[in-house]
C-alpha cells in the first residue's frame, strides 16, 4: 500500500477503490476518519491512517465511528466514517437523526456493499439508506472516480449541511486502477486555538420542538439537492445518438454496460440520489427503450416508473448477486463466447481455520461435549464446516449471546444446557458487552466463550480495544477483558490457553455443567500474527501411525494422509501441538528445535 | 487470471503483474476477492490491461471462457479454473499440489491424474517446478514471483520493466525475488 502524503503529484498510481477514497479524503482536506473494520471497507481507514494530517481511529463499532465523525462535523471539521454495508445498520441510529442536524463542517459516510456476498451475511442494498435518511448519495465506478467523488462528497456535505453517503461495492472497493494524485487543500474547519466552540441548539439539539422545525428543512434540502444533481458533472450522457437500447446506470454496473454495449447511449449517474429528474427526462425523451441497470433492488427503476417514465430493468435482470458483462449480453440476447463445462467431481476447497488456529482447540473441546455453539461474526464461525461441525448460528455482530439467552429463557436452562455462545474479542467489544450485561441482569445462566486472539483477524489484523495498539500501530490502553466481564456481572470467568487441550476440555466440561452464567476467555494470538508463537513443525511417524483418523477430526490443513497414514505439511504447521495431544498412539510428536 | 490457495501470494503476484503493465504504459485493472476467501480456500484474482494505445478497461473481472492466460499457483486449482480460459488459452501452472482438507479429513476422492485432466482442457499448458526454484533461492516466499517469471516469457515486455515492477512490489527480499523471477523465466523456456 502506498504510504500517505509523500507522492509525486499528477503521478498515476494504482489504487484500490478503498485506497482512492482515503486519498480523496486527504486531498479534500479532511481532518478525521473513524471506522470499524469490515470487508470490503477495511482498507479505507488503513490507508487513511498513513496520512499524518488525518486523525484516524478504529472505533469500537460503526455506531461509535459515525458518532465520532459526526461530532467532529458538528464542530466544523471535515470528517469521514467508513464501514461495510451491515455496519450502516449499526450506525443507523445516529445517521437518521444527524440527517436532521445542521452539519457545520462536512460529514461523509462510506458504505461498502457486497453484492454476491463474498464475505457477508446478507446482500442488503444500502442505496435504501440514502432514501431512508433523505441524504445525498454518490456512487463511483472506478478508483479515479472514487477519489473525485469523495472530494465532491465533502463539498456537498459542507454546502448543504447534511451527511453525504458514498455507496460502493466489493468490485469497486477491491479493484486497483490508475489514479492521478493531487495535492491536499487546506479548508478552514471549526474554531482554532483560543476561539470559542459554538453549537446552536436549534440546529444541534434534536428535542421534538427543534426536530419538528428541522424536518421541513430536510425535505426542502432534498429538492435543492435534486436540482444540484441535475447540474452535477458526475451525471452525464454518453453516446446520445448511439444505437440499440439506452441505459441508465451507476457504480460498477456502468463498467459492465460499457463493455457489453460500448456504442449505446448511457446516462451515467455518479450523483445518484436524489435522482437528477431533469436530466433523466431529457435522456428518456424520444427513446424507444431505456433500461435501468442496477445490481440488487430496482430502486431507480421503481422511482422512474413512479414518475411516469416507461423504463425497464428487472424484467430482464436479477435482484440477486452481482452482475457481469456476460450477464448483460445474455439478458439482451447478444452472443457470448462458449464456455467449457468445469471439470466435474473435483474436491472443493472451502475456506477453513488456518493451521495452528487457536480457535480450533476450543471448538474441538466444544464438539467433544456435543455443544450447540451459537457463532458470531469472525473466523471461528468456520467451525460450521466439517469435521468440527459445531457452530449452529451466525447472525450479526454480538448476536450469539442474545440468541443463547433468549433460547434459555424461552425453553428453560435444562433444554439449553448444551448451548454455548462463541464470540471473538473484537466482536465482543463491538456488540457483545451489552447482551452479556443483559444475561447478568436478567438472571440468565448463559455460557459464553470469548475467543481472544488479540486482534481483529478476519478482516486482516486490525487493532481493537483489547489489542494494545491503535489504528496507526501506536501503543495504547489495553482493555482488561477479565475485569470487564466481571464488571458486567459475570462471576465465573476462566482464562484458558486453547493450545492446552486437556485444560481446555476440562474447563469447557465444568462450565457447561454449571448452573451459573460463565465466561471462558480462550486466549492465544492469531496464528497469522507476526508475534504469534511458532514452534518447530510436528513430526508424524508412518510406522507408529495406526490410521485411526482421530487427528483428522481437528480439521487442520497441515495434516494430510498418505496411504491412510497421517503426514504433516511442514510449510503450514506452526507447531501448535494439538495433533500431538490428540494422537492416541504417540505417532505424532513435537518437532525438535534445531 | 491468477488462481491459487489462500496464503500462497496470489494477490502479491497480481500486484506485480499489474504494476508491470502500468510501467509498460498500459491502462490496467486488477481485482481480487478477499475476506472469508483468504482462509486456506480457493483464491482468484484478475489482471486486465488495455490496448497499446492507452485504451481503458471497464469491467474489473474476466468472465468465464474469456481469459487469455491462467496463472495457477496450485495444480488442482489450475484444473478447477481452466474453463475460465478462452479456447486454447495459455495455462502456466505450478507443479505443486496442496491436498484440500475435504480430501484428507472428509475422504472426498482426489483425481487420479491432474496432468491428464490438464491435457484434456485443450489449453496451452506449461508446468513449472517453482518449489525447486524456491529451494535454490533458499526462500519459500519467492514462489509467486518465480511463477510470474514463467508467465512473463509469454508477455513480450522488456526485462527492465519487470525489474522496476519487482522493485516496486517486493522491495524487501529484492535480490532473491529477482533471481526467482529469472529462474521462473528460464524454467518456462525449457518446456
Amino acid at each position: 500500500m502506498p504510504v500517505g502524503g509523500s507522492v509525486l503529484l499528477l503521478e498515476k498510481v494504482l489504487l484500490s477503490g478503498n485506497e482512492a477514497i482515503a486519498r480523496g479524503a486527504f486531498e479534500a482536506g479532511a481532518r478525521l476518519v473513524a471506522a470499524y473494520p469490515g470487508t470490503p471497507s477495511t482498507e479505507i481507514a488503513e490507508m487513511a491512517a498513513t496520512f499524518k494530517e488525518m486523525y484516524t481511529e478504529w472505533s469500537p463499532n460503526e455506531k461509535v465511528a459515525l458518532e465520532v465523525a459526526g461530532g467532529a462535523a458538528l464542530a466544523g471539521a471535515w470528517s469521514l466514517a467508513a464501514m461495510k454495508h451491515v455496519g450502516v445498520n449499526v450506525a443507523s441510529d445516529p445517521l437518521m437523526t444527524m440527517a436532521y442536524m445542521e452539519i457545520e463542517g462536512a460529514l461523509v459516510l462510506v458504505s461498502a456493499d457486497d453484492p454476491g456476498m463474498w464475505s457477508s451475511q446478507n446482500e442488503q442494498d444500502n442505496r435504501y439508506w440514502a432514501r431512508f435518511a433523505k441524504i445525498p448519495m454518490l456512487e463511483p465506478s472506478d478508483s479515479q472516480e472514487a477519489k473525485e467523488l469523495t472530494v465532491e462528497a465533502f463539498k456537498l456535505s459542507h454546502e448543504f449541511h447534511c451527511p453525504v453517503l458514498i455507496r460502493t461495492t466489493t468490485r469497486l472497493a477491491h479493484t486497483r486502477c490508475p489514479v492521478t494524485l493531487q495535492d491536499r487543500v487546506t479548508v478552514p474547519q471549526g474554531p482554532g486555538p483560543g476561539e470559542k466552540l459554538t453549537l446552536i441548539p436549534e440546529r444541534t439539539v434534536m428535542i421534538p420542538a427543534n426536530a419538528k422545525r428541522r424536518h421541513p428543512v430536510v425535505e426542502r434540502r432534498l429538492e435543492a439537492l435534486a436540482a444540484s444533481a441535475d447540474k452535477s458533472p458526475f451525471n452525464r450522457i454518453e453516446n446520445p445518438d448511439g444505437p440499440g437500447p439506452a441505459f441508465i446506470t451507476s457504480g460498477i454496473p456502468y463498467a459492465y454496460v460499457k463493455e457489453a454495449f460500448p456504442e449505446s447511449p448511457v446516462l451515467k449517474l455518479g450523483f445518484s440520489y436524489p435522482l437528477p429528474m431533469g436530466l433523466v427526462r431529457e435522456f428518456v425523451a424520444g427513446r424507444k427503450e431505456v433500461c435501468v441497470i442496477e445490481e440488487l433492488d430496482p430502486l431507480v427503476e421503481t422511482e422512474l416508473r413512479a414518475a411516469g417514465l416507461a423504463v425497464t430493468g428487472k424484467d430482464r435482470l436479477s435482484k440477486i448477486d452481482e452482475y457481469s458483462t456476460t450477464m448483460l449480453q445474455k439478458a439482451f440476447g447478444l452472443p457470448t463466447p462458449p464456455v467449457r463445462t468445469p471439470v466435474p467431481g473435483l474436491p472443493p476447497r472451502p475456506p477453513l481455520l488456518c493451521a495452528g488456529c487457536p480457535h480450533r482447540g476450543v471448538l474441538y473441546a466444544l464438539a467433544l461435549q456435543k455443544a450447540v455453539v451459537l457463532g458470531d461474526i469472525g473466523c471461528y464461525t468456520l467451525g460450521v464446516m466439517k469435521p468440527l461441525d459445531t457452530v449452529h448460528s451466525c447472525t450479526c455482530m454480538g448476536a450469539s449471546i442474545g440468541h443463547g439467552h433468549g433460547m434459555e429463557k424461552a425453553l428453560g436452562p435444562k433444554v439449553t444446557s448444551k448451548v454455548v455462545a462463541m464470540i471473538g474479542d473484537s466482536t465482543f467489544f463491538h456488540s457483545g458487552m451489552t447482551p452479556l450485561l443483559g444475561v447478568a441482569y436478567n438472571n440468565g445462566s448463559s455460557k459464553v466463550v470469548i475467543v481472544d486472539n488479540r486482534t481483529t483477524a478476519m478482516t486482516g489484523h486490525q487493532g481493537n480495544p483489547g489489542s494494545g495498539f491503535d489504528a496507526r500501530g501506536n501503543p495504547t490502553k489495553q482493555t482488561d477483558l477479565v475485569a470487564l466481564v466481571k464488571a458486567l456481572g459475570i462471576d465465573d470467568v476462566t482464562v484458558i490457553d486453547p493450545y492446552d487441550l486437556k485444560t481446555t476440555r476440562a474447563v469447557v466440561k465444568r462450565v457447561m455443567e454449571s448452573d451459573a452464567p460463565a465466561v471462558i476467555i480462550s486466549r492465544r494470538e492469531c496464528a497469522l500474527l507476526r508475534t504469534a508463537l511458532r514452534r518447530p513443525p510436528a513430526v508424524a511417524d508412518k510406522e507408529t501411525c495406526t490410521a485411526c483418523g482421530i487427528c483428522m477430526k481437528l480439521g487442520c490443513p497441515a495434516l494430510y494422509k498418505v496411504g491412510g497414514k497421517t503426514q504433516v505439511d511442514v510449510t503450514l504447521c506452526n507447531g501448535c501441538t494439538m495433533c500431538v495431544q490428540v494422537c492416541p498412539s504417540g505417532a505424532i510428536k513435537e518437532g525438535e528445535t534445531q | 487470471m491468477l488462481v491459487g490457495v489462500g496464503g500462497q501470494g496470489v494477490v502479491l503476484a497480481s500486484n506485480l503483474l499489474a504494476r508491470a503493465f502500468l510501467e509498460a504504459g498500459y491502462y490496467v485493472k486488477q481485482s481480487e476477492i478477499h475476506g472469508m476467501a483468504q482462509r486456506g480456500g480457493s483464491v482468484t484474482s484478475f489482471v486486465r490491461r488495455g490496448g497499446s494505445a492507452g485504451e481503458t478497461v471497464h469491467a474489473p473481472g474476466i468472465d468465464p471462457g474469456q481469459a487469455d492466460a491462467l496463472l495457477a499457483f496450485e495444480k488442482l486449482e489450475a484444473v478447477r479454473f481452466a474453463n475460465c480460459l478462452e479456447p486454447g488459452g495459455l495455462l502456466v501452472s505450478s507443479q505443486q499440489e496442496i491436498i484440500p482438507t475435504t480430501v484428507s479429513a472428509l475422504g472426498t476422492p482426489y483425481p487420479e491424474s491432474l496432468d491428464k485432466l490438464l491435457d484434456e482442457t485443450g489449453a496451452n499448458v506449461f508446468l513449472v517446478d517453482v518449489m525447486d526454484i524456491a529451494r535454490k533461492c533458499g526462500n519459500p516466499r519467492v514462489v509467486n514471483v518465480a511463477l510470474v517469471g514463467a508467465l512473463a516469457v509469454h508477455l513480450e515486455m522488456k526485462t527492465d520493466i519487470w525489474e522496476r515492477a519487482i522493485k516496486a512490489t517486493v522491495p524487501r527480499a529484492l535480490e532473491a525475488n529477482l533471481a526467482a523471477f529469472r529462474m521462473g523465466m528460464d524454467a518456462a523456456h525449457k518446456d
